[in-house]
């Protein structure tokens, strides 16, 4: 693979050089390119989906010129919004392939893009309640093993010891029976995933343009041939979508519907304290799970808000449901106070897995549908989206995951997966 | 917290609903592949007015058709 030629090359060197002149020099990380009337590809949405779409783009199949196309700031939707987990513990093969090839393109991806992406694979520990739980928790252990994902099933006392400041009160409403651990699983900075893949994509000649809402497309017959903009109109070779939560909107637009709702799944932050969390820790019963930031402070969410929404805020009574979550698993965090609370739209398919590959309009191709579980995949999404632009046919890994489906009854049924209470 | 509409309660806490889902009507069994599919799981998840199902299930348990706007939460007339 061939260097990415990026103006300034981050390194030890270069954070010295740049601190000796008192950090004045660094110069901007990306451009702001006012859009050409024409692209070999058009990216709308400049998430990590859509800037990683663009980077592999460039980097894996040479396409020298590629827009994305972002309405708001990047990163600035679900990117900015997640609780930065990633992990690959999924109970089917075809998702154990999807979520374990990002999960492996995260483990390079700070060398890659030339840029600190803070992977921290400090462990995923997720935790049963009952008997009947640790029967069920046994069986997807298995299956996970099976798909080649390792994990290790714990007893009670095995996840106290990864997990030391967890409930051991054996009257709780919720007593730790047990549980599981992914030991490559961890925490990711959002932020900077959004930020070095944009500056790789960048270097490689991809424009990013920021504030430009995609208004309608372009068609020539029944084909998509480019985009209607806030900055005018854009002619595209071929067109990718990647906008979480609002892919039935630009369905709409193209004249389709998508087995997609939209819900607004919350998340919070606790005030910063001193390390106390070293592991990610999640219950699917109570719906929560947390981890500390390395600023200290506890990340956190559980649920859904349970109708229809695109008001990025979330609703009271799901949030005193996710903070009775926390509570419960962590009673010491009653004294810690709450610093933000938000909400990001997750656009969720019926089965919880999301949609990759052709729309039902020729010339526009879909990377959406990941509902709860988009940050994760934010590199093999981008990966397989760039794959089947360039190529105009399924990768192996994400054929499953095509539109049809829903016509065919082929689902496939993560909910339990999705390690989120829906 | 929403204030939703029961036709039969008055207006109560959103706790007390569940969310229904989109109106359908549910097309023979003879149709295509993929006419039920488009009934099954295919929705217009419009961002503005949505005409959606809720059931006060925590209530008098009465189903009925609302419009809502989903990106302000308000109930339309």
């Amino acid at each position: 693979m061939s260097r990415t030629p990026f103006r300034t090359r981050y390194s030890a060197a270069s954070l010295l050089r740049q601190g000796l002149g008192g950090h004045t020099g660094w110069g901007e990380a990306w451009r702001a390119p006012s859009p050409k009337p024409r692209y070999d590809f058009v990216i709308i949405g400049g998430g990590g989906h859509g800037l990683a779409t663009a980077y592999y783009l460039a980097k894996l199949h040479g396409a020298n010129r590629v827009a994305v196309l972002e309405k708001g700031w990047i990163g600035g939707g679900n990117t900015g919004r997640n609780t930065t987990i990633v992990r690959s513990n999924y109970f089917f093969p075809q998702s154990a392939a999807l979520y374990d090839h990002a999960l492996q393109l995260y483990e390079g991806l700070s060398q890659d893009l030339n840029y600190n992406i803070m992977l921290s694979q400090r462990g995923v520990v997720t935790v049963a309640h009952s008997n009947h739980d640790m029967e069920l928790m046994a069986r997807s252990v298995n299956a996970m093993l099976i798909n080649g994902i390792e994990v290790e099933l714990l007893d009670a006392d095995g996840v106290h010891r990864e997990v030391k400041i967890a409930n051991r009160d054996p009257d709780a409403r919720y007593p730790i029976h047990g549980g599981f651990v992914q030991r490559r699983g961890g925490i990711a900075r959002h932020d900077a995933v959004a930020w070095g893949y944009a500056r790789a994509a960048d270097a490689l000649g991809v424009d990013i343009i920021q504030n430009c809402e995609v208004t309608g497309f372009r068609f020539d017959g029944s084909r998509v041939v480019g985009v209607e903009t806030s900055l005018g109109p854009i002619a595209a070779g071929r067109v990718g979508m990647a906008v979480a939560g609002h892919s039935g909107v630009l369905a709409a637009k193209a004249g389709f519907k998508l087995p997609i709702q939209s819900y607004a799944l919350q998340a919070m932050v606790t005030e910063p304290v001193k390390p106390l969390l070293d592991t990610v820790i999640l219950s699917s019963s109570t719906g929560i799970y947390c981890s500390q930031s390395d600023k200290g402070e506890m990340v956190f969410g559980a649920g859904l808000d349970l109708y229809p929404s695109y008001a990025q805020r979330g609703n009271l009574p799901v949030g005193q449901t996710i903070v009775a979550a926390l509570l419960e698993m962590f009673p010491r965090f009653r004294t810690l106070k709450l610093l933000r609370q938000w909400a990001g739209i997750v656009d969720v398919c019926w089965d919880y897995s999301p949609l990759i590959g052709p729309s039902p309009v020729d010339g526009l191709f879909l990377n959406c549908g990941w509902g709860t579980g988009g940050f994760k995949a934010i590199p093999a999404g981008g990966w397989l989206l760039a794959h089947i632009l360039a190529t105009g046919r399924h990768h192996p890994i994400s054929a499953p995951f095509d539109l049809d489906r829903f016509t065919t009854g082929r689902l496939i049924d993560e909910a339990a997966g999705a390690g989120i209470a829906h | 917290m929403l204030a939703l509409p029961c036709p039969h309660c008055g207006t109560r806490d959103e706790a007390e609903f569940q969310f229904g889902g989109e109106p359908a009507v549910r097309p023979p069994s003879s149709v295509s592949d993929t006419v039920w599919a488009d009934y099954l799981y295919m929705r217009r998840n419009e961002k503005g007015a949505h005409r959606e199902l809720w059931c006060h299930a925590g209530g008098c348990g009465q189903w009925f058709v609302l419009t809502r706007d989903t990106a302000t939460h308000a109930v339309l007339p």
